[in-house]
């Protein structure tokens, strides 16, 4: 028996229970759940969130909340245990103790560079002014990063608390979210997320009772990824430019309108109520020796499960891709991880058992970054990867440093004669002078970390660089218009057909069981039929 | 709120009031609708929950949330009866969403086949 308009289907129903359907369900609205028909199966069956492979390895702290709780809904981050860190801060804690709790938690800057925290806090308490400022970084810009978004949209309010703590400790009482603008739920979610902790009272004047007064405003940035930069960051608040600036003064000292000023990383702030509300001790014992706690990724590219996860420091490259991951996607062979965006490097799977934290990555030449991790398999080309990198960094450098904006250029057109089939001998060696002038003379880390990805890409993968040049190939077969073309050996060739059936331009023509051409002038070198051919006849001229 | 005390009382009264509602209030579908699920088609899967209830005049809330990592497997759906577990569904289409509404919402048996994971109470 099924009753609409719901569609409840009752069974094993009997006449005697058709009066209780009628006076329940019909009438009062009530489901008989007594008389459901109940699959044999209990919950059980279904995994739980923490068996599952792509949580097993995870540690969710700053992540806690995102996609359990409404992000729009202070009620419910409250009720997950929300502001009491703000609140023991602000009304148990003095300024100080606040900054001795961060700096024991060994908690360092998850923008990238991984500045102690708690230093930086101290630096920009200790400097004397009528007025301070406290910043959050939310320019998030790197190519595959989407850390610092999905934690704005799924968690608002824990950055804002982290925010307030971070004001307190260091003696601010007004702060600047920087934004993209091209972020416009995160936008949106922040923007109510403050109204809600306003009429709340937990910013704005006396905060708690406490004597405490901070207030917050969203700075929407137009998407320059040099406003990334601190000083460059500083000067688009201003309303200027956002060009940086040489430090020293630095931002602890003189800021935003020349104020002392304390910028961090949205994932930054995210870490403090957690240290707050379960002390330094908690926090420092995730991670390694030198990097504490967890770290949020954004793992994409040719993996099974691309998403966003957290994890502790110290944990291997080979954990993250292949038990959290999933492993490559179509069982195709792993290449390479590219972390730290365009400021990062390329790791080769030699080093997949690497133990992640800020040291060890940049030991290989990588860097932490923001948290972007790209896995790439052997269909991608290094050469062209490196290409990509740098030219992004090309046309987002601001201009104003010689070495970036022309030496960024320049590689950029050795890059592109070399993915055309056009490099020369000596390219490489131009490319590391190049690479390594720009890392030095750089006034901000834009330029000075732009030769990364073709610096790290050189180191490991040098044979492929030279197969482009020496040979005029591309051994992952990406780079189109490489100067040599494809052709068949006639004494070789059995005439059966597939590499003309394979070829996406046919420029291959032939008759069954007499020796088939490729029209060289047609050839565009993707060696698709080299590896189709059976007999081995087709080889690069 | 004027002082730390009055948060906590707020705490536990929100806390009481949420609990109160999972054990014996309104079934509750929770949608994914960070970025990732709504570039994925979470507004689509939305509308369709929405215009579910309304055929059917269900009396169910229906709320959202943030990403919960697995971008891969959006549009993601939870569903929450009242005194069960919170049940994930993922990689969904519309068709999906009304199987889902009819057999686990209304007739309290979970869609294995389209079930992700759950939310084991008490592990974090």
């Amino acid at each position: 028996m099924i009753v609409y308009p719901e569609g409840v289907f009752y069974c094993h129903v009997e006449a005697d229970d058709v009066a209780e359907i009628v006076e329940e369900h019909l009438l009062k609205g009530r489901i008989v759940e007594r008389l459901l028909f109940k699959e044999p199966l209990t919950e059980e069956t279904i995994p739980s969130y923490q068996d599952i492979d792509f949580y097993k390895k995870q540690h969710r702290i700053v992540l806690s909340n995102c996609g359990r709780i409404n992000p729009e809904s202070i009620q419910e981050y409250i009720a997950a245990g929300g502001y009491e860190a703000a609140g023991k801060a602000l009304t148990e804690m003095t300024p100080e103790e606040v900054i001795a709790e961060v700096k024991n938690a060994g908690l360092r800057g998850r923008g990238g560079a991984g500045f102690p925290t708690g230093l930086k806090w101290e630096l920009t308490r200790k400097t004397e002014s009528d007025k301070k400022y406290l910043v959050c970084n939310a320019d998030e810009g790197d190519p595959g990063a989407f850390m610092d978004r999905s934690l704005l949209e799924g968690d608002p309010h824990r950055i804002i608390e982290g925010m307030i703590i971070a004001a307190y400790a260091i003696g601010a009482d007004e702060g600047y979210i920087y934004i993209r603008a091209e972020y416009p739920l995160a936008i949106e979610r922040l923007e109510l997320a403050i109204e809600q902790a306003q009429n709340l009272g937990l910013l704005g004047k006396d905060i708690l009772g406490s004597g405490f007064d901070f207030d917050l405003h969203i700075k929407k940035g137009a998407g320059a990824f040099v406003c990334g930069e601190e000083t460059a960051l500083m000067a688009s608040i201003e309303g200027k430019r956002g060009m940086p600036r040489p430090k020293p003064p630095f931002p602890s000292v003189s800021g935003l309108w020349g104020k002392p000023t304390n910028i961090n990383n949205v994932e930054t702030f995210a870490n403090v109520p957690y240290i707050i509300n379960y002390g330094a001790e908690a926090f420092n014992s995730i991670g390694t020796e030198k990097s504490k706690g967890t770290k949020v990724f954004a793992l994409t590219g040719k993996i099974n499960n691309t998403g966003l996860v957290e994890v502790p420091m110290g944990i291997t490259l080979r954990e993250i891709i292949y038990d959290i991951g999933g492993g490559m996607n179509q069982g195709k062979k792993f290449k390479a991880v590219q972390t730290g965006g365009p400021s990062g490097g390329c790791i080769p799977a030699e080093l997949l058992d690497l133990k992640i934290d800020y040291e060890s990555l940049q030991e290989v030449g990588a860097m932490m970054g923001s948290g972007g991790m790209v896995v790439m398999d052997d269909s991608t080309c290094m050469v062209d990867v490196a290409r990509f990198f740098l030219s992004f960094t090309q046309s987002e450098s601001c201009g104003k440093c010689t070495p970036c904006r022309e030496g960024t250029k320049r590689m950029l057109e050795i890059l592109n004669r070399i993915c055309s089939g056009e490099g020369r001998e000596g390219d490489l060696e131009l490319l590391e002078e190049l690479a390594n002038h720009i890392k030095e003379t750089s006034l901000c880390q834009l330029g000075g970390s732009a030769p990364n990805p073709v610096l790290s890409t050189l180191l490991y993968f040098r044979d492929e660089y030279e197969a482009h040049i020496k040979d005029k190939r591309c051994p992952a077969n990406v780079c189109e218009g490489m100067g040599a073309v494809y052709v068949i050996d006639e004494n070789k060739c059995v005439g059966c057909g597939m590499c003309a059936r394979v070829c996406p331009i046919e420029a291959i023509s032939g008759k069954p069981k007499e020796p088939y051409r490729i029209n060289e002038d047609l050839c565009i070198s993707c060696g698709a039929c080299a590896a189709k051919c059976p007999v081995g006849a087709i080889s690069q001229g | 709120m004027k002082s730390l005390k009055e948060l906590r009382e707020l705490r536990e009264t929100l806390q009481k009031e949420i609990s109160a509602r999972n054990s014996a209030g309104k079934p509750k579908i929770i949608i994914g609708m960070g970025t990732c699920g709504i570039a994925a088609g979470a507004r689509e899967i939305l509308h369709t929950v929405l215009e579910e209830i309304e055929r059917r005049k269900l009396d169910v809330v229906v709320t959202q949330t943030g990403c919960i990592g697995m971008c891969e497997k959006e549009p993601l759906l939870d569903v929450q009866l009242p005194g069960k577990e919170r049940i994930t569904y993922g990689n969904l289409k519309k068709d999906d969403v009304k199987r889902i509404i009819v057999e686990h919402v209304i007739n309290g048996n979970i869609v294995t086949d389209l079930a992700i994971a759950r939310f084991e109470e008490g592990r974090d």
